[in-house]
């Protein structure tokens, strides 16, 4: 019975539930019923009719008397309540329209089964016509992880508890109170009694009668750092001077409030740095292909955005193929996207350049003209292949939610992963530039083109795999912002001028430059956001931009000796 | 003789090219102009509507036509670009002669084809919500105005079943419709007890795409204790960003509900929507919304589309009720003179998608059912609240004070679309 709860309790945690899939979920809570059912119940408050009877009560279309059943459903503590209140949750609890019943459905296919409520017991098929689903919305959804997570406040799993005691803290119901007491009782693991604790202080602030216990949940709570906590604090601060508490409990309270508030505005700053520093790693992602064939090579390639845009649909189409192929495996086609973008894009790009800017070098303007001609055909090319709507590139796993540190700084993962990424990618292209032969030629036809053609460079050759080579870059930039933007025919166009604004700023034909410039423009961006709001911010960047580059016209880093006047 | 000869040669010429003029006019179709951008940022939205026309004026031609002759679609394309909406308008209805227009998207679009219809005097059907304050003689409004989307949506969140929002924060794209939606509602937040700092309002340009800050925020607005809403108005290409870091940074919506006003099944559909569940939607029409005649429609965009994954959406129900409404209006009139139309176009009604039936009123606005949706993990919306009968549209929001005197009615003896007093 133990290990049975366990796992009915591990589908069920609040904070992960909607990341598990739901016919798995399902299949654990019918497993789970199945298994529940054999074993004989020593503690049920309810006798089987009972449960059924309190059941069908949910039947009702206000969902203030669902709430009544549900709670009247917890209340007494029956373990297996659990798979049911979480079927309602996961929108499997039905109304079989034949005898009226309540049943759990499961999918398989086009057929759903009923699996009935006590027993466990698959009791009948249908289609899904024959079922009308008990409604669910979000006053529901959240009575019903209240309740469940009083249920789990004494699972046996502790990451389940654990669950349960935020969830606990969030509601922060007197009325649970009872509960977490009897909880804290129980509890043996010293992190999570201090969780515990900590949800115990938050309700007992308020509900608290007397001057000691006031004090001492001031006490537990002055030591967290967390909005929550501000907010509890905030809200007992104002109710006890409109009451006339103990001038020594306001004083400490509002004691405890600053400490919290100092704490918090702290990490505030530090999120805002995070920020910046994950913003402008998306900018370097997107510059840093154009920094090599606008930076290394002066042209100016309007059609930059657009090669993003083509990495991101390979990843797209390399996403559906192997999903066609290995269901099971698709969260890994990101690992097979990034060569894949790199080369589809990296080849567009070579036949631009020997299709139409090989014959304007040294015309910046012409190049600019045509290559943004090209960023249209290359634009309505994949409207007309995969249609004007948006496609839906799956996050793996890895890559979605957050790290949530407890003084409310949340840590996104498809960020994190993208700031990692943009410094590998970088990375690759120094060593490239820097060691390989490859690399050593690019540097030297950038840098006199008829010199390194008189010892024997094939400057043409040269000249189109580096522009190549910037395009693949630019190719695998789109898997990274496939992950964070929408993947449409106009993601380029997002992108184009904040790139070519990293580049014109860190200093043209600079790759650090390019790397600094992404960084502080971001960080940069995020502070003023939230003084300035979204759109003044970007339009003070850009002035301030302006005025630097009438400071500095080359940059942040310019380049010296000869390469500049060739 | 010669006089006689003459004579019967002018008769015979004359019968001839009367002839000819009335197998000319047998020959001719009626001309039904399609104005939605199929390039550029818009497409993504537009060129669904495009086709929900040429589905609509296919379905009338195999069913014998209007007034015994073929319709003919004439497709433009503006390219999302504001200005060039006004020359294609122009090029519709002087150089191709179009009797009426189905198009726009954006409000800014809209207010700039407005002076073209008004000059050149023919018929706009306008197929999605937007702010309101306007009524033109020209223009046939089939989309929500905002007490029939936003102002029921803000009434479901502050009710016991949405939540009971006492804090709201309104994100937008800053443009007109999202600031003017966010001013009415502004002024009627603050009638029902909610005081402006309890209001958040924040503004980001088109295609943001960094949310970090503007979710964390939000966070931090909603945790003071008070229970907290949010209502979008963000519009086209941001949304994506704006929902994926909503669901990374793990924002459910039993604790912050997102009610969105430009977010239908399409715009769904470039997203994962399983961390998403429970977040809302106020439309007049839901794909999900189960109907006879909903699904007929869903079965017939299927097959002019040729793919089963299409979704329908609101902007789509618009554009049929309008198209519906003007070819009704044309079998009454008898002709598809613009006038003789708008007068018959009064009253008109059509049977909605969802059920009920939608009207056409003077201020050129329909009486429509308001449904709230919550979003489910396939990408459908699940309506959780919608209102009783049919609401109707209101041009100018009773909730501004300098709108909510104004009256719009093209029927004698108002006769106008922003007066205090009747014109006759």
């Amino acid at each position: 019975m133990r290990i049975v709860m366990t796992a009915v309790l591990t589908a069920v945690r609040p904070r992960f539930v909607w990341r598990i899939s739901v016919p798995g979920l399902i299949a654990v809570c019918a497993i789970c019923a199945v298994i529940a059912t054999t074993m004989p119940h020593p503690a049920h408050a309810f006798s089987d009719e009972e449960l059924r009877n309190v059941t069908e009560k949910l039947n009702v279309k206000s969902a203030t008397k669902k709430i009544k059943a549900i709670d009247a459903m917890a209340a007494d503590g029956d373990p297996r309540v659990a798979p049911i209140l979480n079927a309602m949750l996961e929108g499997n609890l039905f109304v079989r329209d034949s005898d009226e019943h309540v049943v759990i459905g499961a999918k398989k296919g086009k057929v759903w089964s009923h699996i009935d409520i006590v027993s466990g017991e698959i009791v009948g098929e249908s289609s899904s016509k024959e079922l009308s689903k008990i409604k669910v919305n979000n006053r529901l959804r959240g009575a019903l992880r209240d309740a469940l997570a009083a249920l789990n406040l004494f699972s046996k799993d502790i990451v389940v508890r654990t669950a349960a005691v935020e969830q606990v803290m969030d509601a922060r119901d007197p009325s649970m109170l009872p509960l977490l007491d009897r909880a804290i009782e129980r509890e043996e693991d010293p992190t999570l009694l201090a969780r515990m604790e900590l949800a115990q202080a938050t309700m007992a602030l308020a509900a608290g009668e007397t001057p000691k216990q006031r004090m001492a949940a001031i006490d537990v709570l002055a030591s967290e750092t967390t909005p929550q906590i501000r907010a509890v604090l905030s809200q007992f601060v104002a109710s006890a001077e409109a009451e006339g508490y103990e001038p020594e409990v306001i004083a400490a309270a509002k004691g405890a409030l600053k400490s919290v508030e100092g704490r918090l505005s702290m990490w505030q700053t530090l999120g805002d740095v995070y920020r910046g520093i994950s913003l402008g790693s998306v900018l370097l992602l997107a510059a840093v292909g154009l920094a090599i064939t606008f930076g290394v090579m002066g042209v100016i390639n309007m059609a930059h955005g657009e090669m993003i845009m083509i990495g991101a649909y390979t990843t797209f189409v390399v996403q559906q193929v192997f999903a066609s192929i290995f269901p099971s495996g698709s969260p890994w086609s990101l690992m097979i996207a990034v060569p894949a973008a790199f080369v589809v894009a990296g080849l567009v790009g070579i036949v631009i350049e020997r299709c139409v800017i090989r014959f304007l070098y040294g015309r910046p303007l012409e190049t600019l003209l045509a290559t943004w001609g090209v960023s249209l055909v290359l634009q309505q090319a994949i409207r007309s292949l995969f249609g004007a709507t948006n496609q839906q590139v799956m996050a793996p796993d890895f890559m979605s939610g957050a790290l949530e540190l407890s003084n409310g700084l949340v840590l996104t993962y498809n960020r994190l992963w993208i700031i990692l990424f943009s410094l590998i990618v970088v990375g690759g292209i120094a060593i490239v530039l820097r060691y390989t032969a490859f690399g050593l030629q690019m540097r030297a036809v950038t840098q006199n083109r008829r010199m390194a053609g008189s010892v024997g460079i094939r400057t043409g050759y040269v000249d189109a795999l580096t522009f190549g080579l910037g395009s693949g870059i630019a190719g695998i930039a789109g898997v990274a912002l496939s992950q964070i933007s929408n993947v449409s025919p106009n993601l380029g166009q997002t992108y184009i001028i904040d790139s070519f604004m990293v580049v014109v700023f860190g200093g043209v034909g600079n790759l650090w430059g390019t790397v600094l410039g992404a960084f502080s423009l971001g960080i940069v961006n995020k502070f003023l956001e939230p003084v300035a709001g979204a759109v003044l911010a970007k339009i003070f960047v850009l002035i301030a931009l302006i005025l630097f580059i009438q400071k500095r016209p080359k940059g942040l880093f310019a380049l010296k000796g000869r390469a500049v006047e060739a | 003789m010669n006089k006689k000869l003459q004579a019967l040669m002018g008769a015979g010429a004359l019968a001839w090219s009367a002839m000819t003029l009335s197998t000319a006019q047998a020959a001719d179709t009626i001309k039904v102009g399609v104005l939605h951008s199929l390039s550029g940022t818009m497409a993504i939205s537009e060129t669904t509507l495009k086709d929900t026309v040429l589905m609509l004026v296919d379905d009338l031609n195999k069913n014998g036509g209007l007034l015994g002759k073929q319709v003919e679609a004439v497709v433009v394309d503006p390219a999302s670009d504001w200005p060039l909406f006004a020359e294609k308008a122009r090029e519709l209805i002087e150089k191709d002669k179009v009797d009426v227009v189905f198009g726009c998207w954006t409000s800014v679009s809209r207010k700039s084809v407005l002076p073209v219809f008004e000059e050149l005097n023919s018929m706009l059907f306008y197929p999605v919500q937007y702010e309101g304050e306007e009524s033109s003689r020209n223009v046939f409004y089939t989309g929500a105005a905002p007490n029939q989307q936003a102002i029921p949506a803000v009434d479901y969140l502050m009710s016991e079943d949405g939540g009971a929002a006492e804090r709201i924060v309104l994100l937008g794209t800053d443009y007109v419709y999202p600031r003017t939606t966010n001013k009415i509602l502004r002024s009627y937040l603050n009638g029902k007890g909610i005081s402006d700092a309890d209001i958040m309002e924040n503004y980001t340009p088109f295609g943001h795409s960094d949310w970090q800050s503007i979710v964390a925020d939000v966070k931090a607005f909603a945790s003071t204790g008070k229970k907290t809403a949010v209502v979008s108005t963000i519009n086209g290409d941001a949304n994506v960003p704006f929902y994926k870091e909503l669901a990374n940074q793990g924002i459910k919506a039993e604790d912050i509900p997102v009610v969105a006003f430009s977010v239908g099944e399409e715009e769904l559909a470039g997203i994962d929507t399983k961390p998403l569940v429970g977040h809302l939607a106020a439309w007049n029409y839901f794909q999900s919304v189960e109907s006879d005649a909903n699904a007929a429609f869903i079965k017939k965009w299927h097959a002019f589309i040729g793919d089963d994954a299409r979704v329908t959406n609101d902007p789509m129900e618009a554009t049929y009720i309008g198209f519906s409404m003007w070819k009704q209006a044309v079998e009454q009139a008898g002709t598809t003179d613009v006038d003789a139309v708008r007068q018959a176009m009064y009253g008109q009604k059509v049977a909605n998608l969802t059920g009920g039936t939608a009207v056409m009123n003077t201020n050129h606005h329909l009486s429509k059912p308001v449904l709230i949706g919550e979003v489910q993990d396939d990408g459908q919306f699940d309506t959780v609240w919608e209102t009783e009968g049919t609401v109707v549209g209101d041009a100018w929001s009773d909730f501004l004070p300098e709108s909510a005197k104004l009256t719009a009615d093209w029927t004698y003896p108002w006769v106008c679309g922003n007066c205090e007093k009747p014109m006759y």
